[in-house]
């Protein structure tokens, strides 16, 4: 059998995938983020929890009104994002003109409060959501077992990353965005209504959350605290790409996946902080991260 | 900024009513009230094992026991110790000090019940241990002042994993959480696996907590060990099981097993995922008819069946109480002397009695998550195979490193 550093060559293609898939997670969550922080300006710590409403809209859509996997991985993200713009609208728009550490607390405590509340209600303990019958069971792909879900749900972030990162970066409306937030008030003399753009930019960084959410939820059990855990990373790897850069958040949530993946053959015991490592390292070496503009 | 609740757990006006009919002499309690203490997670990664319900439960005990002894009337207070030894050490300090608590029940995260029996130490208070796993409460960390309930990690690992063994599952593969509880019960299974003829082929450390648990399954996979041992608990369990299930793995031939799971894990996992695994319980509420008809009355108060902690919490409040009755006090050292010179013999425990470690040792339980097709309804989820008697459950007294044990 052929080796790859004393692990079997299936094996370390088997954990290369999964590695993948997990960094297709990070790189749609961080690109929320970085979607928000760059054209914002606030550091979004109410991102976790609006990723698990998602997973949790999905759910109680599910059990209470009967929305199918599909119809939810579409209406979730609208109602999740729309929660998003009211938030914009009538709470971070007011301390907008404070220092950025005002929206971190303001974003902080949502978190917390939206989390509470889902524990008063639902427990710790989380719900399972089924896979949808068509991408159950699995695809042998020689080297190992790979469950049908995961490869789609690597198909499907890749798809929304690469969606995102050509509407902000390819298109008129995204010129707009990226002129707005370097320059409002000329924008405006432009007769462009900034704090409109603003306030949707949000909803739509919301939305991505929601949508990962909703990819989630046949994954992981769905429970109040599933984005607090994952918030840390996905910050991490936001740190690594360069805050606020789009293309970078994609390709450092890849990687990090891929990192991690390996980390856990190699030394399990070091998984969960391998990415702070690869982040100190980055600080150290280039501090506005790997794909971060110079200021 | 404890967070401390009073609660008037049961009627006052019965209890006064109650004193003033028998007018008997007010026997020697403290404050002329028996207050009790419940701690536990009520917010985290416990709450749903312990948690509101093991306070309702705790409540029912009171109620049914009357509301108050010889006249004294019963009065709860429950804090949120959030999972911190220090904030459940302090709690129970503050209880101590300016309450005058009794008695502290509840009790789940090791961690916290280490430090709070040495608070109860101390100062000569009294503590019942329903919820932890660590075996060492009641081994290194015993005290003279506290009493461990429901089950610990010897008899999980004895149960399950001689169990598999005997039944053919003599390869095993360890996935086991990096941290003191996870090292302890993998060394208790590793032992008892290797005692029953078994081996242990492989095994994978995980970081505590860890959500995603497909590299190590894939791993796991590749050892072609006929047993995955699942050396963690709470969330990890349930994220370790749902990922097996997603990669096949009981499909391709290797068997799961549990070392701590409880009845809200199976119950948010459902049964799809969990089938078959085997798994070693102090209670399950469909056991016979006295746990069913306390269960329905306790799923009329809270809405979903009792795990086994919660059910031990009613168990041991009544014991304690009819202990202070018998006594005649709630002197700690008296009613502890007490509560150990009465067997228990209960809905919840069988067979009981409280060694002089501290130890409650009643039957244990083997049992196996039913299928789908097996159950019959939403918390119809265990077969209890076989009975493990209180005798041989536990660590032998032999074997104890505790002060209080003479060996």
């Amino acid at each position: 059998m052929t080796m790859i550093f004393g692990v079997p060559l299936a094996v370390f293609m088997g954990q290369l995938t999964l590695g993948l898939v997990n960094g297709a997670f990070y790189a749609l969550l961080s690109l929320g983020l970085a979607v928000i922080f760059g054209l914002l300006k606030i550091v979004n710590f109410a991102h976790g929890a609006q990723y698990m409403l998602g997973a949790f809209a999905a759910l109680l859509g599910f059990r209470y009104l009967g929305i199918n996997y599909w119809l939810a991985l579409l209406l979730v993200p609208l109602v999740v994002g729309a929660f998003g713009v009211l938030l914009e609208r009538f709470l971070l728009r007011r301390i907008a003109h404070l220092d950025h550490l005002y929206g971190l607390l303001l974003t902080f405590g949502l978190a917390l409060i939206f989390e509470g509340t889902l524990v008063n209600f639902f427990g710790v303990s989380g719900a399972r959501y089924a896979t949808p019958e068509i991408l159950q069971g699995g695809l042998n792909l020689g080297f190992m077992f790979l469950p049908t879900y995961r490869a789609w749900v690597l198909v499907a972030a890749l798809a929304m990353c690469l969606f995102t990162w050509f509407m902000i970066e390819r298109t008129r409306l995204g010129a707009y965005l990226r002129a707005g937030t370097e320059n409002s008030q000329l924008m405006q003399a432009f007769g462009v209504n900034v704090p409109l753009l603003i306030t949707l930019t949000y909803g739509f960084g919301v939305a991505l959350a929601a949508f990962a959410g909703v990819l989630a939820a046949p994954l992981y059990p769905v429970s109040p605290t599933m984005g607090s855990s994952l918030l840390i990373v996905v910050f991490a790897v936001v740190v690594i790409g360069g805050m606020g850069s789009i293309l970078g958040a994609i390709i450092t949530g890849l990687a990090m996946g891929i990192i991690e993946g390996l980390t856990k053959v190699y030394y399990p015991e070091a998984s969960n902080t391998v990415i702070f490592f690869v982040m100190i390292v980055v600080l150290m070496l280039r501090p506005v991260g790997l794909f971060g503009k110079e200021a | 900024m404890t967070f401390i609740k009073k609660t008037l757990a049961a009627s006052i006006a019965v209890a006064a009513a109650s004193s003033l009919a028998v007018s008997t002499a007010q026997a020697d309690m403290s404050d002329g009230e028996v207050r009790i203490g419940y701690l536990a997670d009520m917010s985290g990664t416990y709450r749903d094992l312990a948690g509101p319900g093991g306070l309702t439960a705790m409540e029912m005990a009171v109620a049914d026991f009357g509301g108050s002894v010889d006249g004294a009337p019963i009065v709860i207070s429950s804090a949120d110790d959030r999972n911190s030894a220090d904030v459940g050490a302090n709690t129970v300090r503050g209880w101590i000090d300016q309450d005058n608590v009794d008695m502290v029940g509840g009790l789940v995260a090791s961690s916290v019940s280490i430090a709070v029996t040495k608070v109860l130490e101390e100062n000569n208070g009294l503590g019942i241990v329903s919820g932890s796993a660590a075996s060492s409460i009641t081994n290194e960390h015993c005290t003279p002042n506290h009493i461990h309930w429901v089950y610990d990690t010897y008899p999980l690992a004895n149960g399950t994993a001689k169990a598999v063994v005997e039944q053919g599952g003599d390869s095993w593969f360890m996935l086991t959480a990096d941290y003191a509880f996870g090292h302890a019960l993998e060394a208790d299974v590793t032992k008892v696996v290797e005692e029953s003829g078994g081996e242990i082929v492989g095994g994978v450390r995980h970081p505590f907590p860890t959500s995603d648990f497909s590299s190590y399954i894939l791993q796991a996979q590749g050892s072609g060990a006929k047993i995955v041992g699942l050396a963690n608990a709470g969330a990890d369990t349930v994220n370790a099981i749902t990922t097996a299930s997603q990669f096949g793995l009981t499909q391709s031939g290797q068997q799961l097993a549990g070392l701590l799971i409880f009845l809200n894990d199976v119950h948010a996992l459902g049964l799809e995922a969990t089938q078959n695994l085997l798994l070693t319980t102090g209670w399950y509420w469909d056991m016979d008819e006295q746990s069913r008809e306390w269960s329905q009355r306790y799923f009329d108060e809270v809405g979903r069946m009792p795990t086994m902690v919660q059910a031990g919490i009613y168990s041991s409040t009544m014991h304690y109480l009819k202990a202070v009755e018998a006594a005649g006090t709630d002197d700690p050292e008296t009613v502890r002397a007490q509560m150990a010179d009465m067997p228990i013999e209960d809905f919840f425990a069988r067979n009981g009695s409280i060694r002089e470690d501290g130890r409650m040792i009643h039957d244990m339980y083997l049992a196996q998550v039913k299928t789908p097709e097996e159950s019959t309804g939403e918390w119809d989820l265990y077969e209890i195979l076989s009975t493990i008697p209180a005798a041989e459950a536990y660590r032998p007294l032999s074997e104890s490193q505790c002060k209080l044990v003479q060996n």
